[in-house]
């Protein structure tokens, strides 16, 4: 079974791992040394073949990704434009924590992908963009990147070779959304995390206009695994489609909330009953948001035989996300725990659309409504309705976010919804369209 | 304004850099180190600094929640009311922590000691409900220990 998979790739049970001479002494920088050896293109390939996926939330091929960064070649060297990576430790998902746990124990297998990631696409500076809360990781990472720099192994001329890439820690200042690929150049640009429309996507015009790949932490520590043992190793790991470990963050009403690594493909009821020790006062589970607030709920009745992986998960109307995995007992409520949701979407929506910017407030104000049992039976649908006018109609994922739970908790609790109307006093719509509310306004 | 250290981590910090625009963020943290909040003459000493209009930092500092346009108490407990540490009782420290306090979520208390503010997931879901100190996070927090803590710092 799954469970009896003990090897962790990147969260190794190793004391003092974030030091640079104890992740050597465990093999560390082993694999950029290997990439070296190689053609660059030969260690995008290897990335490509393993089928490693994005690990930031979008489940993207990361290899593929890759591919899209315009090639250097000699003859250009002089006219070519500098090529950048971010790397996105922005981690603002709620109910996500695991990037932290990578930057807190295992820095140096971030760097270490950072720069295979950087020889592969000829990268000339990274910036790893670090939540503005996440202070003493920051620290962390800072100094981790310091004892790397006085090694060489990041700057000029690095392991002696002809390759030099520099390393940048950028700290944001608090904005859910520069967690989106493209608001989060423009926060590394010094400007407000407004996303881009796409296209142009970043590969062809990203940081300052220059080709840019951006990937999350957990992504690209997975490289130097690739590297030092092969793609076929890796993709053997786990679900075919989705290879690999995946490190899920469980929380919420478990006995043992945490970070845990496992394949792909564990049994989502194993790891809230085996791994986390199961319900607090073994009470039912009454649903679960398999990774982060931003993926579709699922029933607790409806989580046997589901696997975290993304097939497995798009089988019952959701996806993986970023592992973030919310178990809710029977007693919680579901439409309070919901109009929390939507209050933080409608917090970080930046405001450059429409549908995003109004829609997630009017969520918001109806779901407060339900919350005090205000609202009506037309409100269900009139909440519905908004959902689906912000999904699809706006720059960025942002405005999906907001909508795909609240889509989704109304087609699997509607009795609770229900319920809260017969509470109400009122009968009529609690929302008139406003030229209503103007002909009876006049004294 | 900036401090001599923070200038020469300012020239360091150029380098990696190929706008000085860029440097908004890193200086304006800089500044918030140094001062506890930004005010209206530190914005338009950055946009001289850095040679941008003094409107494009006003965009920056009011786009991030994390700059803070007025001073706090010298303890800022930011509470995490977001689900995960909603589902393990956030609302019940805020109200216990406002309620010891005498104070509303966003303003300071008389003394000049505490600001209490509610704030959207601060990564550490799994050690909820929690809360951020100044710096530092305060995780697995009780009603018991919140009382504990307010009492050490008073
Ligand atoms: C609103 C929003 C917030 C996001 N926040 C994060 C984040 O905090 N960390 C992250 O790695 N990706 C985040 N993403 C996804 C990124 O845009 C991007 O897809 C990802 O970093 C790519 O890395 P990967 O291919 O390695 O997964 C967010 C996306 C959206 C739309
Ligand atoms: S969808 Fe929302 S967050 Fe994204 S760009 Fe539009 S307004 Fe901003
Ligand atoms: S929900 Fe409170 S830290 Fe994530």
């Amino acid at each position: 079974m799954q469970l009896d998979f003990t090897e962790k790739l990147i969260l190794p049970n190793i004391s003092n791992l974030h030091q640079l001479s104890v992740y050597e002494e465990n093999g560390g920088y082993q694999a950029i040394r290997k990439a070296f050896t190689m053609q660059p293109d030969a260690v995008t390939n290897e990335v490509k073949q393993s089928n490693l996926r994005g690990r930031g939330g979008a489940c993207f091929p990361t290899g593929l990704k890759w591919t899209f960064m315009p090639k250097s070649t000699t003859a250009d060297k002089q006219t070519e434009k500098p090529k950048y990576l971010c790397c996105n430790a922005d981690e603002s998902e709620p109910g996500t924590f695991k990037d932290r746990q990578i930057i807190e124990f295992n820095p140096h297998l971030l760097i270490e992908g950072i720069l295979c990631a950087a020889y592969a696409m000829g990268i000339k500076s990274t910036y790893i963009y670090i939540r503005g809360e996440y202070y003493k990781w920051y620290k962390i990472l800072q100094n981790a990147v310091e004892e790397a720099y006085a090694k060489n192994y990041i700057g000029e001329k690095i392991f002696g070779t002809e390759f030099s890439t520099d390393i940048v820690v950028h700290r944001g200042a608090g904005a859910y959304i520069c967690g989106e690929e493209s608001a989060l150049m423009n926060s590394v640009e010094g400007k407000r995390g407004y996303p881009r429309v796409k296209p142009p996507f970043p590969a062809a015009f990203g940081l300052w206009g220059c080709p840019t790949t951006i990937n999350n932490v957990e992504t690209l520590c997975n490289v130097p695994h690739i590297i030092n043992r092969g793609w076929e190793w890796f993709s053997k790991i786990g679900s075919p489609k989705h290879p690999g470990t995946i490190l899920l963050g469980v929380s919420g009403h478990v006995n043992k909330p945490g970070v845990y690594e496992f394949p792909t493909g564990i049994l989502l009821s194993d790891l809230i009953y085996e791994v986390c020790g199961g319900i607090p006062g073994n009470k039912k589970i009454k649903a679960v948001i398999p990774g982060g607030s931003s993926t579709m709920w699922i029933r607790g009745e409806e989580i046997d035989g589901v696997r975290m992986d993304a097939e497995s998960l798009k089988t019952v109307g959701t996806s993986i996300g970023t592992g973030g995995v919310i178990v809710m007992d029977e007693d919680t409520d579901v439409i309070k725990v919901l109009s929390r949701i939507a209050h933080f979407y409608h917090h970080e929506s930046c405001g450059q659309c429409t549908p995003c910017r109004e829609g997630t407030g009017w969520m918001e104000k109806i779901l407060h409504n339900f919350e005090s049992s205000e609202a009506t039976l037309e409100d269900i649908d009139l909440l519905l309705d908004v959902a689906n006018n912000i999904e699809g109609n706006t720059i960025c994922a942002l405005g999906d976010a907001a909508a795909w739970p609240v889509q989704s908790v109304i087609k699997k609790f509607r009795g609770e919804f229900e319920r809260r109307v017969r509470k109400s006093p009122k009968v009529s719509s609690s929302i008139k369209p406003p030229h209503l509310v103007f002909a009876h306004a006049t004294p | 304004m900036l401090s001599q250290e923070n200038l020469q981590q300012f020239e360091r910090l150029q380098k990696f850099y190929p706008t000085k625009k860029a440097l908004t963020l890193p200086v304006l943290w800089m500044i918030q180190e140094q001062e506890g909040w930004i005010s209206v003459e530190a914005m338009m000493y950055v946009s001289s600094l850095l040679e941008i209009p003094v409107g494009d930092v006003y965009g920056v500092v009011t786009f991030y929640t994390m700059y803070n346009q007025q001073q706090r108490g010298k303890y800022h407990l930011q509470i995490c009311t977001n689900i995960s540490c909603q589902l393990r009782g956030a609302d019940k420290l805020v109200e216990h922590a406002c309620k010891t306090l005498n104070v509303q979520t966003e303003e300071n208390t008389k003394d000049g000691r505490f600001t209490i503010s509610k704030v959207e997931c601060l990564g550490s879901c799994g050690t909820a409900p929690m809360m951020q100190m100044n710096n530092d996070f305060v995780e697995n927090l009780s009603v018991e220990q919140l009382d504990i803590l307010l009492n050490e710092l008073k």
